[in-house]
């Protein structure tokens, strides 16, 4: 509860929540508001401007830009959410056993897991899509393989440190097993850290849902994604500018949003970096 | 100090192998014949000359001894024919290579430039207006995709829509020994378009340092023993808040080359990332397969780097 007023009070997560509540309303209503289907062709009016019928304009096949922009969030969000607690599942997983039993044993795990830092990660991504084939299935699965290591880091960190406290000890002393100890007592002490870096992923996993679609490399046409519209509209630019304006803006917004949630979280359960921004 | 390099330089050694390894895997699990996609026909291949080239390339012989040789080659910098240029691997990357350099290379100078003295600014102005326009500007900085600013830069300084009377090309290259004016001019806005991102990360890292160094005992003394302030920050405090900004800009060194691939992308920059994503459409996997290894290289080897710098500044790493 003190958590939750703690949120409330703090104002960039206030400002998130401001944004990011209508893009999830958005996200799970976006076909209820939608004026028009998103795939829907009007040959005789491409890259109009904004009208009564099409509030945002056309594009270059007369599909109603504002249509689309309301489907395009759920492929970035799918990807994003879904991507992030597959790898803040397996990667919690994963350094909170190497953490704890330790030794040789939690160095091959983590070793094996930080494999994956080894490439810069957008190339990673694209080799896996060129393998697999594009798509947003495909692409969560890129995000939840690419941020495993980054939750492993920070869970195997914590469970070292945590692991030497007295109330592991005494949990160990009346035994407790080791599920018990691991989920009921280590888990609930290391996460904090965790959720800060939940938004850090959502957000990294946005941007690189968004930048594969771009580039011809994500959610594959005719579906819309913001990232291949803004792809799309590049061709359009000096004839209808807005067609590349209005994904841009909600992307960035979407993005400045979770960012902010990020800042604000670490505020609020790391008050030693306060105001450190 | 010896070991610490050592131990290092061992780590990024055995990363190399881990990726060259995957990358290796990976390209060899994809679909399609890279022997189809040469000849050009997926109807009716001649079985010959499909065999014959197979067997020019090394496709037909066991995996490992594929990737046996393909590992002696690419640590002797072959690494094979190119499918689809009909070139070297080399050659081409070769080529394409300093080009991608140059541009992160600049792009990285410009973000020092823009993020460090904003940085301390941002710092010693801490809770006034000129601070909160700075660090707002750096969270819309972090949050704006590199290909998005790219599109912003075109339409402003290339659609020149406010009329500033002029308009930057917004694509394409020129080779520096026929017209360096011209080749730095189509520079301009790709570099920037990459640096800008990168600018803001290291500016919020060097605020968030800078305040920890002013808010320390050390400067605390010497402010009372009265000396200037502009002294204060420039020959102590700054000197004692570099240390995580180093990291931060290690760290972006993966932003960098991520961000390359698209930036490249947008301005059309003939570097090596669009050798990538062309080379991903055609399905050539050697020209994939060196790619991918040169920019992974360049990653482990930049990120050696900046930890070695790191030991070196703060011993208590080592």
């Amino acid at each position: 509860m003190n958590t939750i007023k703690r949120c409330l009070q703090n104002k960039k997560f206030v400002f998130s929540l401001i944004i990011l509540l209508p893009m999830i309303f958005i996200a799970l209503f976006g076909s209820s508001i939608a004026p028009h289907d998103p795939l829907e062709m009007h040959t005789t009016n491409t890259l109009a401007a904004a009208s009564v019928q099409f509030p945002m304009g056309t594009d270059e096949y007369g599909r109603c830009i504002f249509s689309r922009l309301l489907y395009g969030i759920r492929p970035s969000l799918t990807v994003s959410l879904v991507g992030t607690l597959g790898a803040f599942l397996i990667g919690s997983f994963c350094g909170l056993v190497a953490g704890y039993i330790g030794g040789k044993a939690g160095n091959a795990i983590m070793r094996t897991v930080e494999t994956i830092l080894c490439f810069p990660a957008i190339l990673l991504a694209m080799m896996v899509v060129c393998l697999f084939g594009a798509g947003v299935r495909n692409l969560t699965i890129v995000v939840v393989i690419l941020y495993i290591p980054h939750f492993a880091r920070i869970a195997n960190s914590s469970t070292i440190k945590v692991k030497k406290m007295e109330y592991v000890e005494n949990d160990i002393s009346v035994g407790q097993t080791t599920p018990k100890i691991l989920i009921g007592t280590i888990f609930r002490n290391i996460f904090s850290p965790l959720i800060i870096q939940i938004s850090l992923t959502i957000s990294s996993a946005i941007l690189l849902e968004s930048g594969l679609s771009f580039l011809g490399l994500g959610v594959q046409p005719p579906e819309p994604s913001w990232g291949q519209m803004i792809g799309d509209a590049k061709a359009y630019l000096s004839v209808n500018m807005m067609y590349m304006l209005w994904p841009a803006l909600f992307l960035c917004l979407t993005i400045l949003a979770v960012n902010l949630m990020g800042d604000a979280l670490r505020d609020i359960f790391d008050p030693k970096l306060q105001d450190s921004f | 100090m010896k070991n610490f390099i050592l131990r290092r330089i061992g780590t990024a050694i055995v990363m190399l192998f881990a990726v060259m390894t995957i990358v290796f895997i990976l390209v060899h699990m994809m679909p399609g014949d890279p022997v189809l996609q040469m000849l050009g026909t997926d109807t009716n291949p001649d079985p010959v000359a499909v065999e014959s080239l197979r067997s020019q390339l090394g496709l037909d012989k066991p995996i490992l001894q594929q990737y046996g040789s393909w590992i002696f080659g690419a640590l002797q910098g072959n690494m094979g024919q190119s499918y689809s240029e009909k070139i070297s691997v080399m050659a081409s990357i070769g080529t394409r290579l300093p080009r991608t350099l140059e541009l992160a290379f600049v792009a990285m100078i410009l973000a020092c430039i823009i993020g460090l003295p904003l940085g301390v600014l941002s710092a010693q102005k801490r809770g006034k207006i000129s601070d909160l326009i700075m660090t707002t500007g750096a969270s819309l900085g972090t949050s704006i995709p590199v290909y998005v600013l790219g599109y912003l830069f075109i339409i402003v300084f290339s659609l020149d829509i406010f009329h500033f009377g002029f308009a930057m090309p917004s694509s394409g290259y020129t080779d520096i020994s026929k017209n360096a004016g011209a080749h730095f001019l189509r520079l301009i806005l790709p570099a920037l378009t990459l640096a800008l991102g990168i600018a803001a990360s290291i500016m919020r890292m060097t605020r968030s340092s800078v305040l920890e160094a002013l808010s320390s005992e050390s400067v605390r003394a010497l402010r009372a023993k009265g000396l200037k302030e502009h002294i204060v920050i420039s020959r102590h405090v700054v000197r004692n808040a570099f240390i995580p900004v180093i990291t931060e800009i290690g760290l972006q060194m993966g932003n960098l080359i991520g961000g390359t691939v698209l930036c490249e992308n947008v301005f059309n920059w003939p570097g090596l990332s669009t050798l990538l994503v062309k080379s991903i459409n055609a399905r050539d996997y050697p020209l994939i397969e060196g790619c991918v290894l040169v920019m992974s290289a360049i990653f482990i080897l930049t990120n050696a780097l900046v930890d070695i710098l790191y030991g070196l500044l703060d011993p208590r790493v080592r």
